[in-house]
């Protein structure tokens, strides 16, 4: 049945095409730190659809309103002994799951379990000539058509505006550990690289300034198996809880400082980085997360990351440094970036969503 | 239909094709023809009518056509300079790894290259500590994880074509396996992939780190059945191997309450390493075959895996047993050792080929359904069986709501398999409208492409054009598979409400 919301939204983007005008999409704003520039522009604001549409515990499917609080859906889950398994970032309150989504972040179980995308189902999204589409759907296995889903994380709005999404979801761990270790950054990424080729239940790890965390979550007895194997000291469960939140928060007092927050995505067996101007880093995701702050040069830090196989985004500018001109993500060259431009506009035509986001879209 | 058949009868593509002038046919293959043997060695260009017959159909037998001619490249160079001069003389190409796909996706074109990656059938590395192998596209699923097992590391999509279907198969038809409710599909399980584009370009998509800037075309080409690119080199991740996995077996009386014994155990919040169920008829089709020790007596059975430490599957397995017998089950059985697992799952494994001992031809179906509908699917499957006057039998993966319905029938009898064709097909719409989709692993193919139609509205199939034309745009790569056009889509609605009603009115929502 036809949504007033959504025909709306239908109906102003059909406009701003017709005028080339660009629209930003707005969720909970926290995180209008993340992305390219855009020129203040009229907004789609997606706060006004909000709730859970179908949430069916044994089917372990979710289908929510892209507006909704990402709290409220961590409430209702929770009640279930479910989570998002991808423990996105929240910021703050009022994060919604459409910005998490078009955001593509993932918390620190990412490396053990998945990504965003790997728990997207399906999406309805408006794209930029105001069509209404569903891609996927609400089960798990689904190969009809191309995965236009999955292809909206991470998109940051601009091939489509999200109108809801349906996720897998998990069980809750029933036993949870986190174990701290001394080692230094060498020893922590070769531990970190070795356990996670071995059945251990790890859902997070991470080092800064000679210690390890390391979670572990799963059933009581491997997690208990896991924990005599691994040895090292046990943390209480609330400071354990308080540190994985600051870490998926980005809270945590090494993110602190006003200098750029730069995000160093590389494959995880690779030996520790020595950035010119930079400390070390922190790590996450078993090492193949990196995190640095400084006023560094955009230009050299992307060829040496790019040389190791990864990519460089600044996660947050700081103040009047001089990275202000470079572009926020890795820039895409070739074919590659030929490939990104035709989806582009094979979604928005008229580049109207969330124009310069991603930089050049 | 994926067709495991026998038949000699052929059948032309479902496709309403516009018919190919056959002189214009002609001199497309000589400058094809031509052009490709500037650039390949001879014996890498097949134009001879007996060396294409291998090439005329995929594990959908029901549709045979023999390629304009066929390719078997060997290396990425060739691959590009293939897809260059079709691109510059305007010739389709269809990419095919083993041939086991069950839609139709590696069906050849009359006017097509075939281009066969058979050739790419090497393991390039293995990273023990990254827990990565690089592989070329036409080597064996299972190859993989015998290669990696003296590490401990394995490969989990585990398709029960495994021993055959080719990684880049697997990446084209985003495959999974009895272990992906827990360990994901292909899409999951896959980091990086080469890739030659339509114009002859090479690009790699995806990276060796967990992501990579610009969207997420490494989703996007899983699943896309060879209609955006040809793969050339897959990265994929490679997972420890659990120390011990034990599988209980509970037998039921009835179909419906294993269906619910299914929902109890993901409601109890277990996921298991796998949950697959079996009805009567493919249990007794598979006990005369293999002799795995099933319950003839029951309705139904389901074979529910747990894998991890002794600890952990001592734990869960308890657990398991304890949902399956307040769930009605009339047996459980747990298997003891290692061999008594693998012969449990040799059953389950061997569920097609036993059923093609009881039946001239079968057809599988691979709708995917919320779990919850389950046992009223099973039931009107059950109906359309008697309507039909065709055997039907189940295995499925059922965990994912994943159905393999197995109809069974004889192309050799007059209008058997157009019958089974409308069986098909209204199962298909059945899966749809109760909230599932037509396909949760086999892909769309030819196969599927009239209920495409029902599942995507105009403005989402043309949405699909336009990504695919943001990679093809000559429409070149496997042109006229999964994505119907809006005419065909009219031509079948008009077919499919010709009684003036749709199926199913009485169909309850889920
Ligand atoms: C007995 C049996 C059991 C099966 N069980 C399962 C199962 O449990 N789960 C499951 O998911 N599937 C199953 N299948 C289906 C099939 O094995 C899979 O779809 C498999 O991935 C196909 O691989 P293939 O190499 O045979 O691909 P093919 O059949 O050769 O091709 C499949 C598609 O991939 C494209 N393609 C192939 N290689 C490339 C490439 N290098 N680049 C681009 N496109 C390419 C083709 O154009 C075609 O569209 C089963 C099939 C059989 C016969």
């Amino acid at each position: 049945m036809p949504d007033s919301f959504i025909s709306s939204v239908q109906e102003r983007v059909r406009d701003a095409q017709a005028h080339a005008r660009p629209l930003v999409i707005r969720g909970g704003n926290t995180k209008a730190f993340y992305g390219g520039a855009r020129a203040p522009t009229d907004e789609v604001d997606m706060r006004a659809y909000s709730g859970i549409i179908d949430y069916q515990p044994r089917e372990l499917v979710l289908t929510v309103k892209a507006g909704t609080p990402i709290h409220e859906i961590d409430a209702a889950l929770d009640a279930q002994g479910q989570m998002l398994a991808f423990e996105p970032p929240q910021y703050d309150l009022g994060a919604t799951i459409g910005g998490v989504i078009a955001s593509g972040l993932s918390g620190p179980r990412r490396a053990y379990v998945g990504a965003v995308r790997d728990f997207v189902l399906g999406t309805r999204i408006i794209n930029g000539k105001g069509e209404d589409l569903r891609f996927g759907g609400r089960v798990i296995k689904n190969v009809a058509g191309y995965d236009v889903s999955r292809l909206m994380a991470g998109a940051m709005g601009t091939l489509g505006i999200l109108i809801d999404v349906s996720l897998k979801v998990l069980p809750k761990p029933v036993s949870e550990v986190t174990l701290r270790f001394a080692f230094d950054q060498a020893q922590a990424l070769q531990k970190f690289n070795e356990w996670a080729g071995q059945p251990i239940p790890l859902s997070g790890t991470a080092w800064q300034d000679g210690v390890a965390h390391v979670r572990l979550s799963g059933t009581q007895a491997g997690v208990t198996t896991a924990v005599q194997r691994l040895g090292g000291e046990q943390i209480d469960a609330e400071t354990a809880r308080k540190f994985w939140t600051s870490m998926r928060d980005q809270q945590h007092a090494c993110f602190g400082g006003s200098h750029t927050l730069w995000r160093l995505s590389v494959p995880a067996t690779t030996p520790p980085i020595t950035v010119a101007g930079a400390g070390a880093p922190l790590i996450e995701w078993g090492g193949a997360l990196r995190w640095l702050r400084g006023p560094l040069d955009a230009a050299a830090l992307r060829a040496q990351i790019a040389a190791l196989g990864g990519h460089v985004t600044i996660m947050r500018r700081g103040d009047g440094g001089a990275d202000a001109a470079y572009p926020v993500f890795h820039p895409l060259e070739g074919k590659l970036a030929e490939l990104n431009r035709n989806l582009k506009l094979a979604f928005d035509p008229a580049n109207i969503l969330n124009r310069g986001r991603l930089d050049n879209f | 239909m994926a067709s495991v058949s026998t038949a000699s009868t052929s059948h032309s593509s479902p496709a309403p094709d516009p018919a190919i002038d056959p002189a214009a046919l002609q001199s497309l293959r000589q400058q094809v023809q031509r052009a490709l043997s500037n650039v390949l060695p001879d014996s890498a260009l097949l134009v001879a009518r007996e060396d294409l017959r291998p090439y005329e159909c995929d594990g959908l037998t029901a549709y045979r056509q023999l390629p304009m001619l066929a390719v078997l490249p060997r290396t990425v160079n060739e691959v590009q300079q293939i897809m260059r001069q079709a691109d510059q003389l305007g010739a389709k190409v269809v990419a095919r790894g083993s041939g086991t796909g069950l839609s139709g996706g590696a069906t050849p074109l009359e006017d097509g290259i075939l281009m066969s990656l058979a050739k790419f059938s090497q393991i390039v590395s293995v990273d023990q500590a990254a827990r990565t192998a690089v592989v070329q596209p036409g080597v064996r699923n299972l190859k993989i994880s015998e290669e990696v097992a003296p590490l401990g590391l394995y490969y989990a999509p585990d398709p029960s074509s495994q021993i055959a279907c080719s990684i880049g198969g697997n990446v084209a038809e985003n495959s999974g396996g009895v272990h992906c409710l827990k360990y994901g599909l292909t899409v999951h399980n896959i980091l990086k992939i080469e890739v030659v584009t339509a114009d002859g370009q090479a690009v790699t998509i995806g990276s060796d780190a967990l992501d990579s800037p610009g969207y997420d075309l490494l989703a996007l080409m899983t699943g896309s059945e060879g209609m955006l690119g040809i793969t050339t080199e897959v990265t994929v991740k490679l997972t420890p191997k659990p120390q011990l996995a034990r599988v209980v077996m509970a037998s039921f009386d009835d179909v419906e309450k294993a269906g619910e014994a299914v929902a109890a155990v993901i409601g109890a919040g277990i996921i298991p390493a796998g949950l697959e169920m079996m009805d009567k008829l493919a249990i007794h089709a598979v006990e005369d075959f293999v002799h795995a020790g099933y319950d003839m007596n029951a309705a139904a059975i389901l074979l529910c895996e747990s894998d991890g430490t002794p600890e952990e599957v001592a734990e869960e397995v308890a657990k398991m047993e304890a949902v399956m017998r307040a769930a009605g089950a009339t047996a459980c059985r747990v298997s003891k050792d290692e061999a008594e697992r693998l012969k449990f799952w040799s059953g389950r494994k061997a569920a097609f080929p036993a059923v093609g001992r009881i039946s001239a031809d079968y057809i599988c179906i691979d709708g995917s359904i919320p779990r919850g509908a389950l046992a009223f699917v099973l039931r009107r499957t059950d109906e359309l069986s008697a309507k039909y006057g065709l055997r039907c039998a189940n295995v499925f993966h059922a965990g994912d709501g994943n159905l393999h319905p197995l109809i069974l029938f004889d192309a050799n009898k007059p209008g058997d398999l157009e019958k089974t064709e409308a069986f098909c097909a209204e199962l298909l719409e059945l899966c749809i409208e109760v909230g599932g989709t037509i396909t949760g692993e086999h892909g769309v193919g030819i196969e599927k492409i009239n209920q495409m139609c029902s599942q995507f509205s105009d403005s989402e199939r043309e949405m699909f054009f336009a990504v695919k034309r943001a990679f093809d745009p000559k429409m070149l790569l496997n042109p006229g598979k999964a994505i119907p056009s809006l005419h065909r889509c009219a031509e079948y609605g008009r077919m499919r409400v010709s009684g003036g009603q749709l199926p199913h009115p009485d169909i309850p929502r889920f």
